[in-house]
């Protein structure tokens, strides 16, 4: 009697077992056959082109002509000014919102800031559209123009959407990610590393970049990758604002693109075979490099966590 | 002492009846500039450490009020900008052709809905098993796989999952779809849930599984109605918080459920969806439909706050429930 019931036993679990391996086989194989589905449908661009995709500027749909160059560049050069922007900014509120400022007000804080990350990404080029296009257009960039025009940076006319705005959009919304991020790697920084500083004579801003600041650089520097995973990947605000000129320029007033950006704008549209393949052949490239970016940030995140609590007792 | 650093620098020592309540609650406090430092007693250098740390702490402040202000300047500008358009109509009526006033989004709004929920119907219970599946069975190669597989696929760019779902679905059916659509927002979903479920189940102390077991409960019993059912807060968190994610998702949609300016007719027809509506509307050259953009921003992110207030709340009270 007693191992009739005992076989039912086992009976339920094998069951359940093979669902949930199931369910993570089916997972994997999927994922897998997206992978090699998209190197697939975009080999004819890798054939056709070659070593030409990687290093030609040259995207001309109409002539069959698609080289990477430029919208690498645009998103290099967006996310690089975002994180430019963005580290410090997100750094220096994230110090001042565990370490100075009282409690309740950090709470709050970072409460709001947490909900302001999960706005999503469109409504963020609503706004660059209508509210930071015409602000860079009107004020900032002829403000730029007229006294750093001599740096080829900041000449030429300014159009309003372009490199720069993109990168300060972008900024304005990675900074949530990096600074929640940034609070974290603080907060586990033990306190009496503090006290120590502060025995030893530190002023507070001496305190704040001896014992905390420094010994976190690397949380901070996995936390700006993040960030900067996030920017690469960004795909409509940045489509929304950066004015979509496949190009390479130096100044950040010009239009660019970005591979993100290439591919939301001319995917839908793209009627010729090898167009469609050059885009695919786009996203291959961004998955590529952010996988690398995503697994870069992670393993240093990790190793300084586990680092940060062994150091912690 | 609370958490601020006591400046060793300026400031009176603790005044009397304070001193004496000290002494009287016998707690050894040490006694901060107990006598006040004088400018005599400090060197040039020490003057101009701290005139640099004041102007140190005062520029933090600044930064803090640079990360904040445009956050909230976006908040707000939403707001102000998106409640004129926001009426009835705005609901539940079809978009109006350009140059005639009135019309709404109720396409978008019943297509995001389709979307969503068709998402949530199938990637919920298929991100939780896979969650139950990393935390449970976690020793097994498979799982320790299919974790990799996890981690890899949030990171992707939502583009390229576009681009991945338009591979597999839409040039099979040779159409846009909703399902085109539901598929590349499921790849976002799934991951986001199985990561959450994994992460509160391995919270679940494992005398818990032990006791279960004990009593000769059958394993997949233990963990389905006593491990999963116990945090079933924290995975609600989890699930509302990749609902919110996905509500807002507009990349992957662009061309896989593509839009559909007559209202909803068929999984198998292109779709709209609030973002992609809103896109299209922003990037439009007309005022009429700005109008309509600014307010579909103002419903969307009041959409994507409330699920993401609730999950905070969710979250507090299973909290509560495990102490």
């Amino acid at each position: 009697m007693s191992t009739l019931w005992q076989k039912d036993i086992h009976r339920g679990d094998r069951l359940f077992q093979f669902v949930l391996r199931a369910c993570a086989i089916a997972a994997m194989v999927l994922l897998l056959f997206m992978v090699v589905n998209l190197g697939y449908r975009s080999w004819p661009a890798f054939k056709v082109f070659g070593l030409k995709f990687f290093v030609s500027s040259d995207w001309d749909p109409v002539n069959d002509q698609f080289g990477v160059v430029s919208f690498v560049y645009g998103t290099l050069v967006s996310s690089a000014l975002a994180l430019l922007i963005a580290v410090p900014v997100s750094v220096g509120s994230a110090l001042c919102l565990t370490e100075l400022a009282p409690r309740r007000i950090s709470a709050v804080l970072g409460f709001l800031i947490e909900m302001l990350a999960a706005i999503p990404s469109v409504v963020y080029g609503l706004w660059g559209i209508f509210v930071l296009a015409p602000l860079m257009r009107e004020t900032v960039q002829p403000f730029l123009g007229k006294y750093l025009g001599w740096i080829p940076l900041f000449s030429g006319p300014a159009y309003g959407v372009g490199m720069l705005t993109a990168g300060i959009l972008l900024a304005i919304m990675i900074i949530p990610t990096i600074l929640s991020i940034s609070r974290e790697v603080f907060f586990a920084i033990p306190r009496a590393q503090r006290e120590a500083a502060l025995a030893l004579g530190a002023t507070r801003f001496e305190t704040l970049w001896i014992a905390v600041v420094k010994s976190s650089v690397s949380g901070l520097f996995g936390a700006s990758v993040l960030g900067l995973a996030r920017a690469f990947g960004e795909t409509m605000a940045v489509t929304m604002v950066i004015g979509n000129r496949a190009e390479v320029a130096v100044s950040l007033f010009a239009p660019g693109q970005t591979m993100a950006s290439v591919i939301a704008n001319e995917y839908a549209e793209a009627t010729t075979d090898i167009h469609l393949a050059a885009l695919g052949a786009v996203g291959v490239t961004l998955f590529l490099v952010s996988w690398l970016i995503n697994s870069t940030a992670r393993a240093i995140v990790s190793r300084s966590e586990r680092r940060g609590g062994a150091g912690g007792r | 002492m609370d958490d601020k650093a006591p400046r060793p620098s300026g400031g009176s020592g603790p005044s009397g009846t304070t001193f004496v309540r000290m002494i009287r609650k016998q707690t050894p406090q040490p006694r901060w500039g107990g006598r006040r430092y004088t400018r005599a007693r400090l060197s040039l250098s020490d003057v101009k450490r701290r005139w640099v740390s004041r102007f140190g702490v005062f520029f933090l402040y600044c930064l803090t009020f640079l990360a904040v202000t445009p956050l909230l300047g976006i908040f707000i500008y939403i707001v102000n900008k998106g409640i004129p358009g926001l009426n009835r109509d705005f609901f539940v009526s079809l978009p109006k052709p350009v140059g005639e006033t009135g019309g709404g989004m109720g396409n978008a709004i019943v297509g995001s809905g389709i979307l969503v929920s068709l998402t949530s119907i199938i990637g919920v219970p298929w991100g939780i098993l896979l969650g139950v599946y990393l935390s449970e069975y976690a020793s097994s190669r498979l799982a320790r796989w299919l974790r990799q597989c996890i981690d890899q696929l949030s990171s992707i760019p939502s583009i390229v999952i576009g681009l991945f779902a338009y591979a597999m679905i839409v040039v099979w059916t040779k159409h846009f779809s909703a399902w085109a659509g539901t598929f590349a927002l499921l790849i976002i979903l799934v991951p986001i849930v199985a990561r959450t479920t994994e992460e509160i189940l391995k919270l679940v102390p494992q005398h818990i599984r032990e006791a279960g077991l004990a009593l000769g409960i059958p394993r997949w019993n233990v963990t389905l109605f006593i491990v999963l059912k116990g945090v079933r807060g924290g995975v609600m968190t989890g699930v509302i918080l990749g609902i919110a994610r996905i509500m807002g998702e507009t990349a992957p949609l662009i061309f896989t459920a593509f839009n559909n300016q007559y209202g909803f007719s068929g999984l198998n027809q292109p779709t709209a969806s609030l973002p992609v509506q809103l896109y299209t509307y922003a990037i439009s050259p007309f005022e009429e439909w700005h109008q309509q953009a600014w307010t579909g921003a103002l419903v969307l992110v009041g959409i994507v706050l409330a699920l993401n207030v609730i999950s905070r709340i969710l979250f507090k009270k299973s909290e509560v429930r495990r102490d």
